[in-house]
């Protein structure tokens, strides 16, 4: 752990979704889709937030680019209160944080060639003169593996892995200093993951960028991120560095996610625990600990008292009476 | 399933792709049925401006010696109870419905595109008032609006060389609110792509957002949507004259010639006088629809492999 | 060959697109035997969907076709079957799963009578018997509160209850072959697992055999007895799926299993497979996995290996392994 400020500071983030009903369009019920979530991202690391559907990692990610308004909370840039800027500063802060988006069919603009949507921004900012718009676009394809040669072309001629690294290209040419990515190999083939995860190493190494990682495959996230959060529903379960983590998980909910994540080997033989029943709706989710539904050690007390996001060793937190 | 120049890398220098634009015409001109349709109305174009010029009868308006002729050499459609050669008189009906047509069209896209965008993108106060206006004029029946609307004017006396432009304004109030809700709509959900939202990541200007991002994606639309709803004018426009509140005579229009349909004896016994007429407008409203279906099928970005 | 259940062979399909008629299964061949569960594996475009699609005759004769031939069920060649033949043997004797339980369902019917619809049609028996069949069946795939669930819409469903249902709605007939595409890619890790344990005590239980497709090496080696690795609409690779994972043959496979980050075997590094997935386009006579094969050779640029037996019972096609069997 290091002793500098941290880059990112998300204090106590609050996101709720109101669902309006009746006939005044009062909100009926609200689903907390992040519901008081704190931590810290340090200067040059790769945080990893899993999760699976519905535990609100999304959310968090486009929260604290400010992507989303949220409902209480602060989320700290350098100190500064990003949901408090104005929008000209806000607009100013934008090419410091960066976003990579999950579909890469659908984050592209059907109708603007490849090398434009990457330099564009650049030019909207008046980060670059317009003559120079072109071999900055060529360096940076070229860093994630593409050429020139691919500049002038419209995203559907490309495959998803190559439109992952257009969408990669578009984010590194304003070099953010911090990058939030988004579930960014999910939709991407065994193959071709594995070339945008290396590509995600090789940006962590030679530029020096501070990544959120959020995902839903703990390998991937265990190839990437040096320390790791695991919500459920919206609440941070646990949270540690990977090696915490992964060989000795405390909360419940960690235990089975990894005892269920399938291991591409038929000769293992290992006490898999099954979790019962299904993810609960947000909107309506269950008293005490979020997860004693689906917990097999669950207790009276877990069904009745939130337990404390506490910290139990040096930089681990969990969330559970248990531990 | 990617294009294989993609992974042949560096064989030519900075290849461009050929426009989208380019493309859709490529797929455009691959429709039968759609270039029928397209044929169709180049010739019923020619045949409304520049038919005129070789008719002998386009100066010589009414001729009593010669009213109620049936179809001759001279005459190809025959005369009508004035003494006009209803050929001529087709053309120069074609030329006025066409151009009411078209400029209602024009005005409802242009009056639709711009405030449906502003809904859309902007939200909020502005969209309401907008939308509730809209909805407005869509909750009330546009047919009986267009007979009072037409009535009043009636009553103003309004020359009748202003008549047609009249048409187009009445025709376009009726028609912009469909297009404005289908701009918002649009609007609405290309907000939700990801490549909206990339842009806000990105930190663009909302000029770049309008003209680079959204409006590109709204233009096909409007192409198509705008091709359609000339036919609905053109249908409206002739319902109108027919009950001789569109475009009233002399000015002839596909409309107003069908009247002669109205007395018994014209149906029965002289058909050049409705039939040329109505099959104009069904043919040229048909060609439209047509045009339109293949302008929709060769842009749907849904139609091409993601 | 009364102990096979399904006998594919040579199967050829195609597809037309814009780009020109592409085989999308290209001489496919392999058996299912009772009992048995045999997965395909591959990545996007391999064809894999396509082989299940022309198994249960759902090929849409406006985008493509089955051009050659035989596909067996218990001795039967489905694709010579008339229309109500073939109608009477899917949901009765094949089923099979989709890997989208929300669009698999009409959302104006209860699941219960969705359940029932297949038992009606061919078990021939009273509504009466078929609901009580259905509440067995929904407590058969881990739901309890059986009759509940019997009147609710899908909608107020998850997609891993789905999921179930749809099982259940498979296996209402006692089907001899269950086909099962991508059946857990759009759940949760957690109901993965579920649905998974789920499969494989069914099949315990009921001696069924099961044709799972999947581009999951990790599930793969959860479920499987025999594994098919598909690349471009060809086998490239075959065999019982502990030699596959511990000795993979194939450059591709063996790719494949270097590729994929695995849990607690955190490596610097992830291997890569370089390039991507051919245009099924644009294929010439080659090994089509030679652009990318790190040891592609010169006799692969020119001929298509074929697939050979190996000792151990993996078959391979690959030129690397051909000195092996007398040509």
């Amino acid at each position: 752990m290091t002793n500098e400020a941290p880059l990112i500071e998300v204090k106590n983030l609050k996101k709720y979704f109101g669902e309006k009903g009746g006939l005044f369009q009062r909100n009926v019920s609200v689903v907390k889709a992040v519901d008081d979530v704190s931590f810290q991202i340090h200067r040059g690391e790769t945080f990893g937030l899993v999760g699976e559907s519905g535990s609100g990692k999304s959310t968090i990610g486009k929260s604290i680019l400010r992507l989303q308004s949220i409902t209480e909370g602060e989320v700290l840039f350098d100190g500064k209160d990003v949901h408090k800027l104005s929008n000209a500063e806000m607009r100013n802060l934008r090419p410091k944080i960066q976003f990579i988006f999950q579909d890469p069919y659908s984050s592209l603009n059907p109708r603007i060639r490849v090398g434009d949507a990457i330099g564009e921004a650049l030019l909207d900012h008046g980060l670059c003169e317009k003559h120079e718009v072109a071999s900055k676009v060529k360096e940076v394809l070229e860093i994630c593996g593409l050429s020139e040669y691919h500049m002038n072309r419209y995203p559907h001629e490309f495959s998803g892995g190559q439109r992952q690294r257009i969408g990669i290209a578009r984010a590194i040419i304003l070099q953010p200093e911090f990058i939030v990515a988004d579930e960014p190999v999910s939709a991407l083939d065994v193959s071709i993951q594995a070339q945008i995860i290396n590509l995600f190493s090789k940006l962590q190494r030679d530029r020096n960028i501070t990544f959120l990682f959020i995902s839903h495959d703990l390998s991937v996230v265990e190839h990437l991120c040096s320390r790791i959060g695991v919500l459920y529903l919206g609440t941070m379960m646990e949270l540690g560095s990977r090696e915490q983590l992964y060989s000795n998980p405390l909360h419940p909910y960690t235990k089975a996610l990894l005892s269920a994540v399938p291991i591409p080997d038929p000769t293992l033989k290992r006490e898999r625990i099954i979790l019962k029943g299904d993810i609960p709706n947000p909107a309506n989710p269950p008293s005490g600990c979020k997860f004693h539904t689906r917990c097999p050690f669950a207790t009276e007390r877990c069904k009745v008292e939130v337990p404390e996001f506490k910290e139990v060793e040096s930089g681990r937190f969990v969330a559970c009476h248990l531990v | 399933m990617e294009s294989s120049a993609v992974t042949l890398e560096k064989n030519k220098k900075l290849p461009r792709s050929s426009s989208l634009w380019r493309q859709i015409a490529r797929r455009f001109l691959q429709n039968k049925m759609s270039l029928i349709g397209l044929a169709f109305l180049i010739f019923i174009i020619l045949f409304s401006f520049i038919g005129p010029f070789f008719s002998p009868y386009v100066n010589l308006g009414v001729d009593p010696t010669n009213i109620n002729q049936s179809p001759s050499a001279q005459h190809w459609l025959g005369t009508d109870k004035l003494g006009r050669d209803v050929l001529t008189r087709l053309m120069l009906a074609g030329r006025i419905s066409l151009l009411v047509g078209l400029g209602a069209m024009v005005m409802s896209v242009v009056i639709g595109g711009v405030l449906g965008i502003i809904s859309g993108f902007y939200r909020g106060i502005v969209d309401q008032i907008i939308m509730r206006i809209a909805d407005v004029l869509m909750t009330l029946p546009g047919l009986p609006l267009l007979f009072i609307m037409a009535a009043i004017l009636s009553e103003w006396k309004v020359p009748t060389e202003y008549r047609i432009y009249i048409v187009m304004l009445m025709l376009s109030i009726v028609g912009w609110p469909g297009l404005a809700r289908l701009v918002r709509s649009q609007i609405l959900s290309l907000s939700e792509r990801q490549f909206m939202q990339a842009t806000e990541a990105l930190g663009l200007r909302d000029t770049r957002k309008l003209f680079k991002h959204l409006l590109p994606n709204i233009i096909p639309l409007l192409i198509v949507s705008g091709t359609l709803s000339v036919g609905g004018a053109i249908l409206s426009e002739s319902t109108l004259s027919f009950f001789g509140l569109g475009v009233v005579p002399p000015d002839a229009s596909w409309g107003n010639m069908i009247t002669s349909a109205n007395s018994l004896l014209d149906f029965q016994k002289r058909p050049w006088l409705w039939v040329p007429p109505g099959l104009a407008i069904f043919l040229t409203v048909i060609s439209i629809n047509l045009l339109g279906d293949g302008l929709r099928d060769a842009i749907d970005p849904n139609m091409r492999r993601r | 060959m009364g102990n096979t259940v399904l006998d594919v062979k040579n199967l050829l399909t195609q597809y037309y697109t814009n780009g020109g008629v592409i085989k999308a299964v290209d001489d496919v061949s392999f058996s299912i035997p009772k009992g048995q569960t045999v997965c395909l594996v591959g990545e996007s475009g391999c064809g894999k969907s396509a082989v299940a699609m022309s198994i249960m005759g759902l090929i849409d004769g406006g985008s493509g076709g089955i051009k050659n031939g035989e596909i067996l069920f218990e001795g039967k060649d489905l694709l010579k079957l008339k229309k109500h033949e073939l109608r009477q043997l899917r949901g009765n004797d094949i089923s099979m799963i989709f890997q989208e339980p929300m669009t698999s369902l009409n959302p104006v019917l209860t699941i219960g009578g969705q359940i029932m619809e297949p038992l009606m049609e061919h078990e021939l028996i009273s509504k009466k018997e078929a609901k009580k069949r259905a509440l067995e069946l929904i407590e058969l795939v881990g739901i309890g509160r059986a009759e509940e669930i019997f009147n609710s819409y899908p909608h107020q469903l998850s997609g891993g209850m789905l999921q179930r249902i749809m099982i259940a709605i498979a296996l209402a007939c006692s089907p001899n072959l269950l086909i099962a595409d991508e059946p857990t890619t759009a759940l949760d890790v957690t109901i993965q697992a579920q649905i998974l344990d789920l499969l494989r005590s069914l099949k315990e239980q009921r001696d069924m055999s099961m044709l799972l497709i999947t581009h999951d090496l990790g599930v793969v080696a959860e479920v499987a007895d025999y594994v098919i690795v598909m690349y471009a609409g060809k086998v490239i690779e075959e065999g019982p799926v502990v030699e596959l994972f511990k000795n993979p043959k194939h450059p591709y496979t063996k790719g494949l299993l270097k590729a994929k980050p695995v849990i607690n075997q955190r490596q610097e590094e992830l291997y890569t497979i370089a390039g991507q997935v051919p245009n099924l386009a644009t294929l010439t006579p080659s090994c089509y996995f030679s652009e990318r094969c790190e040891q592609c050779m010169a006799i692969c640029k020119e001929q298509m290996p074929k697939i050979n037996d190996l000792d151990n019972g993996q078959r391979v096609a690959c030129w690397l392994y051909e000195e092996v069997t007398t040509v």
